[in-house]
């Protein structure tokens, strides 16, 4: 017993704490994070999160492509709710070439856009309840997920990366039949599994205990870190982009910004639920109104022209080698579009030269600003709570790491 | 007076004198100052009445080689009270360190370390200054123009040693970056100016006449 006591005394620090490595590889991690801890006893003093571990570069890479080339990387940020990314982006490009995207795209993009949400919140409430305990939910999510990722498949033939809004629109209109099999999903199943991942969470007693009260952080301190998405409206901000900077048709959506009242762990919770809620009625408006017409712009310059009109016009034709090999050129200028993506504000900062490629593509991604402020909310708490902290903020590591 | 983007502009450009640039383009402000006086301008923007830029979404850097002062620093403002964003701009060249936004927001910190490590711009009184993207005890700025794509290492986890090594980077094939520039494309001007210097082939003939003036 002597023996492992001294070994204690002699890994304490100079002031009596101990130094303990969380990570890389943990399943509470979410990914790659890899954070060094100083503790007092089970007292967390001082957290150090180190990122970086998935750097792909993107960044670069995207300043070496032409503009059309970059749609795919924003799916491989947050790979949990890939077509929010591609949102921002082109949205970012749009404003800089000064084009106005038809109806029918636009209540597209925001249908999958509340599709992301909900793949993205119930892939959060799931990963979240298994941190502290609860694994029922993560079954379930998982099952509802692979759902909705079938429509993914359906409208764009990818399960995940998706690549299907482009600047201009969206790559093509829906098949047949979709809109109807989503209608019967969305109206009778999926109101269903909230319910029942509600009556699991909810009232909870152990993950109530874990997260009322834990990881507090009040709306003027939300602000200060940058904080954004649910992680502000849990600390009873009422701020929604897609509410307050209406993109696309979501200033034709009726729906109600969720807000949480005390800023813990488990507002934060409530506030994605009953989002999921405010989605499904988005998602049901779109369905119902869903517009006639085009799904990109008319533009061949931007956007490629049908296959079958390349058979016969020589025009087409030279539109469509033009734009797959040298793209289109975006007028020089600077532009910053941020969607209201299921972690929060997840912004593109684009610099064109006028060139076919952008000069300078920064990605502004929620959870970056989520994970700096770890160190602010779980000072104090015990290593458990920390957990917790780490799983309501709902990071992936793809968009912090870029 | 309502808080919106022209106001806000007429707003900043009277009360402030050392502002370099202020304009609104693709219904965007941005406005430039020098870097010695950005704390203090952060500062207004965030406790002004008329302003109230509360929350600082984004710093970032970008790279200009051509010009002496080679970065641009750009931060993003949100007012949430206004439903306003704004742009803040500096330039600095590569020795010259920006003042740390750190002291006005907090979340300012782990960008300006981003901003460190992709361009190796420095932040004077930054509390903690590390790379934070990049792999330990990497060397070079990765976002800088003169960056190669490829980077200059690899790793791999050698079977014999036991342990991951670093490689100089090798490539099978080079990254094909094509030409699409052609001469009787008139389209762009500024493009077809830069293109004429340079197009294959060109150097045959500066090497030809190259020969001429030694005979």
């Amino acid at each position: 017993m002597t023996n492992i006591a001294e070994k204690i005394e002699k890994t304490k620090n100079e002031d009596g704490t101990f130094t303990i490595n969380f990570g890389p590889q943990h399943p509470a991690a979410h990914g790659v994070l890899r954070m060094v801890l100083e503790m007092d006893g089970e007292v967390v003093e001082r957290v150090d999160p180190h990122i970086g571990l998935l750097h792909r570069g993107t960044e670069k890479l995207i300043e070496h492509k032409t503009y059309q080339q970059a749609v795919p990387y924003f799916d491989r940020l947050d790979y949990v709710a890939p077509m929010s990314q591609e949102h921002a982006y082109a949205l970012s490009v749009e404003r800089l070439l000064g084009v106005q995207v038809p109806m029918r795209a636009q209540y597209i993009r925001v249908l999958f856009s509340e599709v992301s949400r909900l793949l993205n919140h119930i892939l959060n409430i799931a990963t979240f309840a298994l941190d502290v305990g609860a694994m029922t939910p993560f079954l379930w999510g998982f099952e509802e997920r692979e759902i909705m990722m079938e429509y993914y498949e359906r409208v764009s033939g990818a399960r995940l990366h998706a690549a299907y809004f482009r600047p201009g629109g969206v790559h093509q209109d829906l098949p047949d039949g979709l809109l109807e099999d989503m209608y019967e999903y969305f109206e009778n199943r999926y109101p269903k599994f909230i319910d029942d991942v509600e009556t699991l969470l909810t009232e909870n007693r152990i993950f109530k205990q874990r997260t009322v009260d834990i990881g507090v952080i009040d709306a003027e301190d939300a602000v200060d870190w940058g904080l954004s998405g649910p992680m502000l409206r849990g600390s009873n901000v009422p701020w929604d982009l897609r509410r307050s900077q209406p993109y696309d048709a979501y200033d034709q959506m009726d729906f109600k910004v969720a807000v949480g009242t005390k800023g813990d762990c488990y507002s934060r919770y409530l506030v994605r639920i009953e989002e999921m809620r405010e989605s499904l009625k988005i998602i049901k408006q779109c369905i119902e109104n869903m517009p006639s017409g085009p799904v990109a712009v008319q533009n061949h310059k931007i956007t490629p022209p049908k296959r079958a009109e390349m058979k016969s016009s020589m025009e087409a034709m030279i539109h469509h080698f033009k734009l797959y090999t040298e793209g289109y050129h975006v007028p020089a200028g600077e532009s910053y579009a941020a969607v209201e993506a299921p972690k929060g504000e997840f912004g593109v900062y684009l610099v064109s030269d006028g060139s076919n490629k952008p000069y300078r593509c920064k990605i502004r991604a929620p959870g970056f600003a989520f994970l700096q402020a770890t160190e602010f909310m779980t000072k104090g708490h015990m290593l458990a709570d920390l957990v917790a902290v780490v799983g309501s903020m709902d990071v992936v590591f793809g968009e912090i790491d870029r | 007076m309502p808080s919106t983007l022209p106001n806000i502009k007429e707003y900043l450009e009277n009360a402030i004198s050392f502002i370099e640039k202020a304009e609104i383009a693709y219904g965007e402000l941005t406005v430039q100052v020098p870097a010695k006086d950005l704390a203090g301008f952060l500062m207004t923007l965030r406790d002004d009445a008329v302003c109230q830029f509360k929350m600082l979404v984004d710093v970032c850097g970008v790279d200009y080689p051509d010009r002496e002062k080679r970065f641009d620093v750009v931060y993003h403002l949100l007012s949430l009270r206004n439903n306003a964003r704004i742009r803040v701009k500096v330039q600095v060249d590569e020795k010259t360190p920006v003042p740390t936004a750190t002291s006005v927001f907090s979340s300012a910190g782990w960008w300006e370390r981003e901003a460190f490590d992709m361009y190796g711009i420095r932040f004077a009184d930054h509390p903690d200054l590390r790379r934070i993207l990049t792999d330990y005890g990497f060397s070079g700025h990765p976002l800088r123009k003169d960056f190669p794509l490829t980077g200059y290492t690899e790793v791999r986890y050698d079977d014999v040693e036991k342990r991951v090594v670093y490689e100089k980077v090798s490539l099978p094939q080079d990254f094909r970056s094509f030409d699409y520039l052609s001469p009787w494309e008139g389209e762009w001007p500024e493009l077809y100016e830069r293109m004429q210097a340079s197009l294959p082939g060109d150097e045959k003939a500066t090497q030809v006449e190259d020969k001429g003036g030694k005979k």
